[in-house]
């Protein structure tokens, strides 16, 4: 599950440097960027739900 | 956009200087902050391991971290992507080799980067308290140092694709980060989330059927005079780089100053009223911590921002402090120093706060103006997100593969001082049955 939350982190990157390279207008780009880091903020609600159940398995 | 290869006056090269001697003090507090929130039974340890951790930083970035780092007008690896460069990494000599005792600039930005990339290195260092072996840390700051803050540095202050983004995008003057609260704090920060999901919590941190279980801090005076002796060292580390990666004038240096000292000062007012209002007392680490926040937090925008910025900046970083040191516990995250609290999640607001509140003048190069400033900013915490905190924790997993971090429970119990160095750094208090 750590792994799917980071590669939600890399995937959101990635989302927002493809609307800056692609995108002319400026609140598309900024429209895919918020999404991009909204991604990541999943992504990175993943890797702390991971750590989260792996200590309450070690526990 | 950064400034390149140049020369200072004689009076800003001395002011210049003079800054960077005050960044040792940062790393002075941030020791002794790490130390008095941590247990009594691992004091001599977490000192140690600061000096030790440091010494490898420096050296790690000695060795190869300037030569990934460069410096803006110097060689780089480029590549083109849609039309555009993209100066991922920098081309400078290993071992400092080409580093001259000239007028440039390029002699003072080797000074300036060692003591910076020994302060990131310093950071996880709070989060690992207690657990972190002393060999291990050394091993993971020289990743730190030679490898992952040279490449995000080079990206920021090197010339490289964030700091271009507007002049090949068109957003504002590209990522900028005058003090390093992206550079130097969320690294670190990000750096300290990582290890912590790597050693795991302290022992008896979570295990109460799921409770947190409190392990204050042995000494807060240790804790709130490292507070006062990082307001120096960030201070110079400010100033420092504001001349040398933004080429911002000596007039300017009084500014920086007073913003720091506000932001500060506002961060630490608002966790003591809040703590007040909402535990009854004050709370003593929490402040501190706040006051660091207001520091990491004003870093990024230091030399652009009026004071009253200065003072909403540092008093939000401030709030914050509390309500993310619960929600971590909550996550089973222990962090004893707050570096996470502190440094990422602080680091990240200053760095979204230049976009607000920044006005910026047009750099030499620089893109379109302020048009565009907070998604390039946004881009910037994008990078750290998405690229620098899953390669700190792949790093990191693969050393831990190898070489274990975390000591034994035995050990742990004992305390890292006598564990690992074999004396306590407080032998008076060593209970006796004679």
């Amino acid at each position: 599950m750590r792994l799917l939350g980071f590669l939600l982190l890399l995937a959101g990157w990635l989302l927002l440097m493809s609307a800056l390279v692609l995108l002319p207008s400026p609140g598309a780009r900024g429209g895919f960027a918020c999404a991009g880091v909204a991604v990541q903020l999943l992504g990175l609600g993943l890797a702390f739900r991971s750590h989260l159940g792996m200590e309450g398995e070690r526990r | 956009m950064t400034a390149g290869v140049g020369t200072l006056s004689e009076m800003g090269t001395a002011i210049c200087m003079l800054a960077i001697l005050l960044i040792p003090l940062a790393g002075a507090g941030l020791a002794l902050i790490n130390t008095g929130l941590g247990r009594s039974r691992s004091a001599a340890h977490t000192m140690l391991a600061a000096l030790s951790v440091m010494a490898t930083a420096v050296l790690a970035y000695g060795v190869c971290g300037f030569a990934w780092q460069s410096m803006a007008g110097r060689a780089a690896h480029t590549f083109v992507l849609a039309g555009q460069p993209w100066n991922w990494l920098g081309r400078d000599a290993f071992f400092l080799r080409g580093v001259t005792a000239d007028r440039s600039l390029v002699i003072m930005l080797v000074c300036l980067q060692l003591f910076s990339a020994g302060l990131a290195a310093l950071i996880p260092l709070g989060s690992g308290a207690d657990r972190w072996r002393l060999g291990a840390s050394c091993a993971s700051s020289a990743l730190l140092a030679g490898w992952t803050y040279p490449l995000f540095a080079h990206w920021v202050w090197g010339g490289g694709w964030l700091a271009q983004l507007g002049t090949n995008f068109g957003l504002g003057q590209g990522m900028i980060d005058a003090g390093g609260a992206g550079t130097v704090q969320a690294v670190g920060g990000l750096s300290a989330l990582a290890m912590t999901w790597i050693l795991g919590p302290r022992l008896g941190r979570y295990e109460h059927g799921g409770f947190l279980a409190a392990i204050p801090g042995h000494n807060a005076v240790l804790a709130l005079f490292g507070c006062m002796l990082a307001l120096a060292g960030w201070s110079g580390l400010g100033v420092a780089s504001a001349i040398l990666f933004y080429g911002v004038g000596l007039k300017a240096v009084p500014l920086i100053v007073a913003n720091y000292l506000l932001a500060a000062g506002a961060a630490l007012l608002a966790v003591v009223m809040l703590t007040r209002a909402r535990f009854g007392k004050p709370d003593a680490s929490l402040s501190g911590n706040g006051w660091i926040a207001g520091l990491v937090a004003v870093s990024a925008s230091g030399p652009f921002v009026a004071p009253a910025a200065a003072v909403l900046i540092g008093a939000i970083a401030g709030l914050m402090v509390p309500f993310a040191v619960e929600w971590l516990d909550r996550l089973s995250v222990d962090d004893p120093g707050g570096a996470i609290t502190v440094h990422a999640v602080g680091g990240i607001w200053g760095l979204l706060a230049v976009g607000i509140f920044a006005r910026l003048p047009r750099f030499q190069n620089g893109g379109a103006g302020s048009s565009g400033q907070w998604l390039a900013q946004l881009a910037g915490v994008a990078t750290l997100l998405g690229l620098i905190l899953p390669m700190t924790y792949l790093l990191n997993w693969l050393l831990d593969r190898f070489w274990k971090q975390r000591v034994p429970p035995d050990g742990e119990r004992q305390g890292m001082d006598l564990y690992e160095l074999g004396a306590g750094a407080y032998p008076e208090l060593t209970l006796s049955n004679e």
